[in-house]
């Protein structure tokens, strides 16, 4: 089969294209090289909508920053995935910081950003009362949200192949040709044609630009290392804290994420090797200390868990998106912060692009836009939860007891596309919480062995060479001794 | 095994017991045996009996039954009991909320969502382990990182290995254990990595588990790094000084596929919070009285959820009595209440309960703070015993009898664990 567009990247970027796509009658494949989407870097993204106004004016960063941040209620709301506009504040902790602020504010203003204000002390200490009481000034923007980018990408996909997507997980791109009219990519599980190739492939985007013969720009990773902290200090903080912004960085926030949790971080460190995902001692002393700054009452000894993730970094510093050389080709590389905030309004950008590279852009009539949203059972009221059990028992049967996630939601997330693990963790939250799957992870395998008909020790905790558990070889009891 | 069962589901009960471990157990026991007829245990698992189902080592019940047991020989024996004395059990049951009426909130695949109210209500959740993300050991975050309960569940109850070389961080009692069993069943044991300059777990296990199997324990050293991105490959090791600081010019790799957590447990007080008991933060647990009822009117707690026990022995014990605390609370028969508060002095961590009442014997059970031999402990002006040493990871119990405080008047006793010159 030939397909008119093949994604090269399940993250957050070839996802929301993917989706967007799909409004069109095309073909459109994506290929994914872990074994499930959303596993790359935008698993380990913040998740921070941003307001609009961080990113510089005369950046690609800065025009399609605030174009996406209003495209995600409508988003969240077709999908039904976790986003909350909760709004952020940067701080100001000295005097000199505040004309930081106050052309921040202007940027904004400028661009067309909604509600910034300026707040003071006793402003700042009406509404986050646990904020450092140093803080002298603080700029406030409503428009800020909080979402899970693994979350996203599923939804985005789940309705992509609704509408009609082919995705194809667990396949690396090894070698890209041209012939006539038609790109040809080619991977361990044979070759995909089409006629236009999205580059989004994050990380290596680089060097699939080199397959293609079109390198143009090279991507380093620049880690960030994020903390989150047990679900009892909910509601500590309100919105986003964000430090006064200096040229190179953001710096380390605080994320009350949308699941109730506090999330900090995180750290910027460039790194040589693109499968670097560790955690260190010093990014840890970093961002606790950065964030004592801000929030005085988080401490370490509340951390349940933490990781890290890499940002695609182009030279340029800025996004690279649109065609090259190569006719059919184009690249959606460099996609570091805001990336996730404007995925949407990329997606809309690029899918202009192929239509002026000669793609057919015809409205697809049987286009389906919402998704069957997924039950998140511990936060239904309990008159819903009493009915939904009289429905379907097995949302009352709890597997994970930190998060009352039950067999229910679990084998909806199954059906959904869950393969390991992580993909059911990263859906349902089994395993996410303080004890750290310690109680549930065994029945979370039995649940997806079950529903895969697979035997527990083909089971992954992310695809690859995962594995979890192995046979006892000598195991008196096992089928033939 | 023989489990319990229950016909249906009703409204109200004397004494609703969250938790159907060895303390839940126990503590519904004591409740029927003081004359509480409706009694309800409730567990999440598919079988009452807790963590002992998986413990299938023996070594328990030397204490209660003058015997040794297998967990879950220890366990069936309350289970038998249970079911003849017609107290419910409802297994795979989640308790998501207690409210101050003592309205438990209860999820089962089998009856839904349900609110049950109990006259008395009775805690006895456990514990859970203490996760990676609790000492936040740096490096990637591969498969194959898993706490010493869910390997031993993973071997013990569903038979399958976690891997072929482990390394174990921490010697917490569990982790001892499974590193002899993990051996037993063909497992390659590198080491045991422990941060303090002393074993975190009881004496005999250092002895019966690593020292009988050539495992070798490292004191004063931790795990600095974990390495592999897909599963462990190896993880870093390395010394740490007095302030517990590792020193990294002095890391070595130890070549693994798995790594161990038997880093401590921590009493499973979720449910605890949303009642807003008084804590203490020296247990993890709530305070409790020598009837081990909470700060809350008819709200008893036991067993781990109170303060980790060394054995499940003493957790009996004690959860005896908060059942009976209950059952009485329920029926209206309570104790006088307890009139001298127990203050931690020199070189004691914890001390449960935390009041104790003059007119009857009590067990208290004490955790010191550091190591010491040939010490003394010390109730006051009261009582005083000699002690040949003590541990932080041993727990000491102390016998309190009516006669010690028939001369004392006062509302406090302080209790020191201090050195003595040899005689």
């Amino acid at each position: 089969m030939q397909y008119d567009v093949a994604i090269i990247g399940g993250g957050i970027t070839g996802s929301a294209l993917a989706y967007e796509l799909m409004r069109y009658r095309l073909n459109v494949t994506l290929l994914e090289k872990a074994t499930e989407v959303g596993f790359g870097t935008s698993k380990s993204n913040s998740g921070v909508i941003h307001a609009g106004h961080h990113a510089p004016p005369n950046t690609l960063k800065g025009q399609l920053e605030w174009e996406g941040n209003q495209l995600w209620d409508k988003l969240a709301d077709e999908l039904g995935f976790g986003f909350k506009r909760i709004g952020e504040l940067t701080v100001a902790l000295d005097a000199s910081q505040i004309p930081v602020l106050e052309e921040l504010e202007r940027q904004g203003k400028e661009r067309g950003v909604s509600g910034l204000e300026i707040w003071d002390q006793p402003r700042i200490r009406r509404e986050e009362p646990n904020l450092n009481p140093n803080i002298l000034a603080a700029l406030y923007a409503p428009t800020t949200g909080v979402t899970n980018p693994y979350e996203v990408c599923f939804a985005l996909v789940e309705n992509a192949i609704r509408n009609g997507l082919v995705v194809q997980c667990d396949t690396t791109v090894s070698a890209i040709t041209k012939e006539g009219g038609c790109i040809t990519l080619h991977t361990g599980h044979g070759e995909v044609r089409s006629r236009f190739v999205i580059n989004a492939a994050g990380l290596f985007a680089d060097q699939i630009a080199e397959m293609a013969g079109v390198p143009a720009f090279r991507i380093s990773p620049r880690r960030g290392e994020e903390y989150l902290l047990d679900k009892r200090l909910a509601g500590l903080i309100e919105r986003v804290i964000f430090p006064c912004p200096t040229p190179a960085s953001k710096g380390i926030l605080v994320i009350p994420t949308c699941d109730g949790t506090i999330m900090v971080g995180p750290t910027a460190d460039p790194v040589d090797d693109k499968r670097d995902v560790s955690t260190t001692f010093a990014g840890a002393a970093e961002i606790f200390a950065a964030v004592n700054r801000l929030v005085p009452g988080i401490s370490e000894r509340d951390c349940i868990a933490e990781f890290a993730g890499l940002r695609a970094v182009a030279d340029t510093e800025d996004f690279i998106i649109g065609a090259s050389p190569l006719k059919g080709f184009i690249n959606v590389a460099g996609i570091q912060s805001p990336g996730l905030t404007a995925a949407p309004a990329i997606a809309r950008k690029v899918v202009r692009i192929l239509g002026d590279e000669g793609l057919d852009l015809i409205p697809n009539e049987t286009y389906i836009p919402n998704a069957p949203k997924p039950i998140h059972f511990s936060g239904l009221p309990t008159d819903e939860q009493i009915l939904l059990c009289q429905r379907d028992p097995r949302y009352s049967q709890i597997v994970c007891r930190c998060e009352c996630v039950g067999e229910g939601e679990i084998v909806d997330a199954i059906r959904r596309g869950a393969r390991t693990l992580d993909g059911v963790k990263l859906r349902t939250r089994a395993g996410m919480g303080r004890c750290q799957g310690g109680f549930c992870t065994w029945r979370v395998m039995q649940l997806l062995a079950r529903e895969l008909n697979l035997p527990m020790t083909t089971l992954t905790k992310h695809g690859d060479g995962s594995w979890l558990i192995c046979d006892r070889e000598d195991a008196p009891c096992s089928p033939g001794s | 095994m023989l489990t319990g069962k229950l016909a249906q589901l009703d409204g109200d009960y004397d004494v609703v017991v969250v938790g159907g471990g060895p303390a839940g157990m126990a503590a519904a026991l004591g409740a029927r045996e003081v004359g509480a007829n409706r009694v309800l245990i409730l567990d999440r698992d598919r079988e009452a009996g807790g963590i002992l189902l998986q413990c299938i080592h023996p070594g328990f019940g030397l204490h209660h039954f003058g015997e040794e047991l297998t967990g879950p020989e220890y366990a069936q024996r309350f289970l038998s009991e249970v079911c003849d004395k017609g107290i419910d059990v409802l297994t795979d049951a989640y308790a998501a909320d207690i409210d101050l009426d003592k309205r438990v909130k209860v999820m089962s695949g089998r009856f839904g969502v349900r609110i049950i109210s109990g006259s008395a209500v009775v805690l006895a959740m456990g514990a859970r382990e203490r996760t990676r993300g609790a000492i936040r050991t740096p490096g990637t975050r591969p498969a194959g990182v898993m706490t010493a309960g869910l390997t031993q569940r993973i071997v013990n109850m569903l038979g399958y290995l976690p891997g072929k070389r482990v390394a174990i961080l921490g010697s917490g009692d569990i982790g001892l254990i499974m590193a002899r069993r993990l051996t037993l069943e063909g497992v390659e044991v590198v080491g045991v990595y422990e941060i303090m300059p002393y074993p975190n777990g009881l004496n005999r296990n250092i002895v019966q588990c690593l020292n009988d199997f050539d495992i070798p324990l490292h004191l004063s050293t931790t795990v600095v790094n974990i390495h592999g991105r897909d599963r462990v490959e190896k993880v870093t090791v390395a010394p740490v000084d007095a302030s517990l600081k590792p020193d990294l010019t002095r890391c070595s790799d130890v070549a693994c596929d798995t790594l161990m957590l038997s880093i401590g447990l921590i009493p499973e007080n979720e449910l605890s919070r949303h009642l807003n008991l008084r804590f203490d933060p020296a247990t993890g647990g709530p305070f409790v009285t020598s009837a081990m009822e909470t700060s809350i009117d008819g709200v008893f707690a036991c067993g781990n959820v109170v303060h980790i026990h060394d054995l499940v022995d003493f957790v009996t014990q004690e959860s005896l009595l908060a059942g009976q605390g209950a059952g009485l609370y329920a029926t209206g028969h309570r104790k006088p209440a307890d009139n001298i508060r127990l203050i931690p002095g020199d070189n004691v961590a914890s001390c449960v309960p935390h009041t104790i009442s003059s007119d009857r014997d009590h067990t208290l059970y004490l955790r010191v703070k550091k190591p010491l031999d040939m010490s003394t402990i010390r109730l006051g002006e009261v009582y005083e015993k000699k002690l040949r040493y003590v541990f932080p990871a041993e727990t000491l119990t102390v016998t309190v009898r009516p006669r010690f405080l028939e001369n004392f008047h006062g509302n406090s006793l302080r209790i020191d664990v201090q050195p003595r010159e040899p005689a």
